[in-house]
């Protein structure tokens, strides 16, 4: 039990400036992107770099502030209706402020080495705009007090993530992949959506700290139906089972723009949110189970894929599908601060990993299939070496941060009882460092091999400072939750309670065996593919077991069933509506209302035969009926 | 001297509206008609004329007045438009006028 700590409230009235920020730059570059020209990209990345320096100032007030300390900053008044009172609140807590250094700095990394990506781009200015959005997106995301304003950030962040994806729309490849994404992601948003409603309904209001107090006298049946629909928007957003498939298409989209928002922020909404609103979860009972075993199935699904792909993007898209499924796993297990733990370090290698791909690919006039590449550590060595770090980070081998957050994520598993999760977690850790060593031996290793035409050549310097910081992070990063002294874990425990560490004799074997399994799976990429002989062997593998090897190429035929099961009814479901109900039922009601008055009108016409004499005796004819109506009534009053 | 019965004058101004309507709406020429409308009139002021006689007052004479001053203002601007008409097309048929219709 801590001591009592004098709790002091802070100042918080600098938390909307940090929104501010990337937004205004955002309009600016939005209205004013042709005049400001090649002066967007540091623009964009000075906003959002201040908003990290911001973002640190209020850091240390929050933790200068005392173990308690949180503070509800209302930018402005929004919906209020009697009781109902939603404001524009922002929530700012050891959560929210952990999440905001993460987007703003990852963020800011990103705006520099876009700088050098884009350069030249035809709509240089309005993909800062876009990607400055999407920051300001994020933190209205992560810093919402109120569950609606949480919507909006929620909603932000996918239009973003549409306008990104299909920045290059002349491509239909890429238009096609935005569209999925954004109408994937609405699947998901709607059960949000649901999940909110209710939530409303039977607690009364919206704000995250009322709905997580009143949790705990929710019935166990409501909190789970609200809590599994809250899990069907993460689902969407954070790309799991089943709700997955728009990621890896999303890789059409810049490569910086897949770093930022398909690894390190937008994807983690999801996991931010369920850690948020733990308490509704734990007060259902099954909520959490379906959260935890989705997330390691997705996990294991995602690496099997992953395993064969030879897109280098799109290994390293199923390879954060796999990850996240690890975050929810954790959070399935009530390991929160953990599963926050792993978001960080997946933020620092794997958006390290995906720069990296990205300055391959910059090399190599946008080649990403690994089969054609070879050797490119010797032509490009700062990429090399930077890209080796988020290998050694993502498999788990130690001291790498990713060990670290990996190795908690399991032991919180095994500590739970759950031991069938953690067998999962186990198998997927050791096939995560198969593949990722596949592609790190197959494009950085042995003979050079560049497409035809190509001159490989090492990142320029806007592209290096991202990579060199995003390695550095991998290597030390795990030091902000080192077993033992569990820094992270004990800062969040205001936020998310206190998890329980495994016996340190129990801990130890766990960490040696995940590092064994990560061993051997480095040993088996090695084996197969770094020699001539290795490619003997694993022509031998593939056609020995071509049946399960082809449906895994194929992703398990996932997307050829939600095409035949979902989508091809949803079109024909709108053709319906369009060819029969809108073009004959509606326009027949209007079309045939003006034909009816035509009609009419066609016969009325008649009586205008232009003769005089017709009309002569329609006047005649009036005026007696008119006089004998008067003398009739006259008569007979 | 035995005074006439009203009546009389009455029906005869009655016979000559109904000749006047049936005239009007008969004849095709448009001078014709013309003269049928003037008919009309004269035949209800010498309804009005008898009717003021056997009221005793001379509300019904002093209204025959006004109906003889549009009368004679309603003949000059009809026979204007007539004469106009009839300069355009040689005609003074009334069915040739027939443009203004479906």
């Amino acid at each position: 039990m801590t001591a009592p700590v004098l709790e002091a409230g802070f100042d918080a009235t600098i938390a909307p400036w940090i929104v501010a920020l990337p937004l205004a730059s955002a309009v600016v570059l939005l209205l004013f992107g042709r005049r400001v020209g090649r002066a967007a990209g540091i623009v964009a990345s000075a906003a959002v770099g201040l908003a990290f320096l911001l973002g640190v100032l209020l850091f240390v007030r929050l933790v200068a502030a005392g173990h308690d300390a949180h503070e509800t900053v209302r930018m402005f008044e929004w919906i209020v209706a009697g009781d109902f009172d939603v404001g524009a609140d922002l929530l700012v807590d050891r959560l929210s402020m952990v999440m905001v250094l993460v987007v703003t700095g990852v963020g800011a990394l990103i705006h520099v080495y876009s700088i050098g990506y884009m350069h030249g781009d035809e709509r240089y200015a309005r993909y800062f705009a876009y990607l400055n959005l999407f920051v300001a997106a994020m933190l209205v995301l992560v810093l919402a007090d109120n569950l609606v304003l949480l919507y909006v950030g929620w909603e932000g962040v996918g239009l973003c993530s549409y306008l990104l994806i299909g920045f290059w729309f002349e491509r239909p490849a890429a238009a096609h992949a935005a569209k999925k994404a954004f109408v994937v992601n609405r699947i998901g948003d709607f059960s949000f959506l649901l999940g909110i409603l209710l939530l409303s309904v039977t607690v009364g209001s919206l704000a995250i700290g009322s709905v997580n107090e009143a949790a705990g006298a929710m019935s166990s049946g409501i909190a789970t139906i609200a809590a599994l629909l809250l899990f069907g928007g993460a689902t969407g957003k954070s790309a799991q089972i089943p709700l997955y498939v728009w990621l890896p298409d999303a890789m059409e989209g810049p490569t910086p723009v897949s770093a930022l928002i398909h690894a390190a922020t937008m994807v983690t909404a999801g996991v931010y949110m369920v850690v948020r609103l733990s308490p509704v979860f734990e007060a259902s009972g099954d909520a959490l189970t379906v959260v935890a075993w989705i997330g390691a199935a997705t996990a294991l699904w995602a690496a099997l894929m992953a395993a064969a792909e030879y897109d280098i993007k799109r290994v390293l898209a199923y390879s954060t599908i796999s990850q996240l499924g690890y975050m929810f796993l954790a959070a399935g297990v009530g390991a929160y601060s953990i599963a926050i733990f792993h978001l960080v370090t997946h933020a620092f290698f794997k958006a390290l990993m995906f720069l990296g791909a990205g300055a391959v690919m910059h090399a190599l006039d946008g080649a990403t299939d690994m089969r054609a590449m070879g050797g490119l550590r010797k032509a490009m060595p700062v990429v090399g070496w930077t890209f080796a770090t988020g290998w050694l980070a993502i498999s788990g081998i130690v001291p790498f941060a990713g060990f670290f957050s990996k190795d908690a994520i399991l032991a919180a598993a095994w500590e739970e009882g759950d031991y069938a999760l953690y067998a999962v977690g186990l198998a997927t850790a050791l096939i995560t460092a198969f593949y990722m060593s596949r592609l790190f031996f197959r494009v950085f290793e042995g003979r050079l091999r560049a497409p035809e035409g190509a001159h490989p050549h090492d990142a320029p310097p806007t592209m290096a400072i991202a990579l060199v910081v995003l390695a550095g992070l991998s290597v030390v990063g795990g030091v902000i939750n080192l077993p033992g002294v569990l820094t992270l874990e004990h800062f969040l425990e205001p936020v998310v309670g206190a998890g329980h560490e495994p016996e340190a004799a129990v801990a130890f074997a766990l960490g040696a065996l995940a590092t064994v399994v990560a061993v051997v799976g480095i040993a088996a990429a090695r084996w197969l593919y770094t020699t001539d002989a290795g490619r003997a062997r694993r022509d031998r593998l593939t056609t020995g077991f071509a049946g399960p090897v082809g449906a895994v190429r194929r992703k398990f035929y996932v997307d050829e069933l939600y095409t035949r099961a979902l989508v091809r009814p949803g079109k024909a479901f709108a053709a319906f509506c369009t060819d029969v109900v809108d073009r004959r039922v509606i326009d027949g009601v209007v079309n045939g209302t003006a034909g009816l008055v035509a009609g009419l009108s066609e016969g009325v016409r008649r009586i205008q035969t232009g003769y005089v004499r017709n009309y002569a005796v329609t006047f005649l004819l009036g005026v007696v009926v008119v006089l004998s109506i008067l003398v009739l009534r006259v008569g007979a009053s | 001297m035995t005074s006439v019965s009203p009546l009389y004058f009455l029906a005869l101004a009655g016979l000559l509206f109904t000749v006047g309507v049936v005239g009007a709406l008969v004849r095709r020429n448009a001078i014709v008609i013309f003269m049928f409308i003037e008919l009309m009139l004269n035949g209800v002021n010498l309804a009005f004329v008898t009717f003021a006689r056997m009221q005793g007052r001379i509300d019904g004479q002093v209204l025959v007045f006004f109906v003889l001053v549009v009368a004679a203002a309603e003949v000059v601007v009809g026979l204007a438009i007539i004469v106009t008409i009839f300069r355009r097309r040689a005609s003074a048929n009334v069915d040739d006028a027939s443009l203004l219709k479906w």
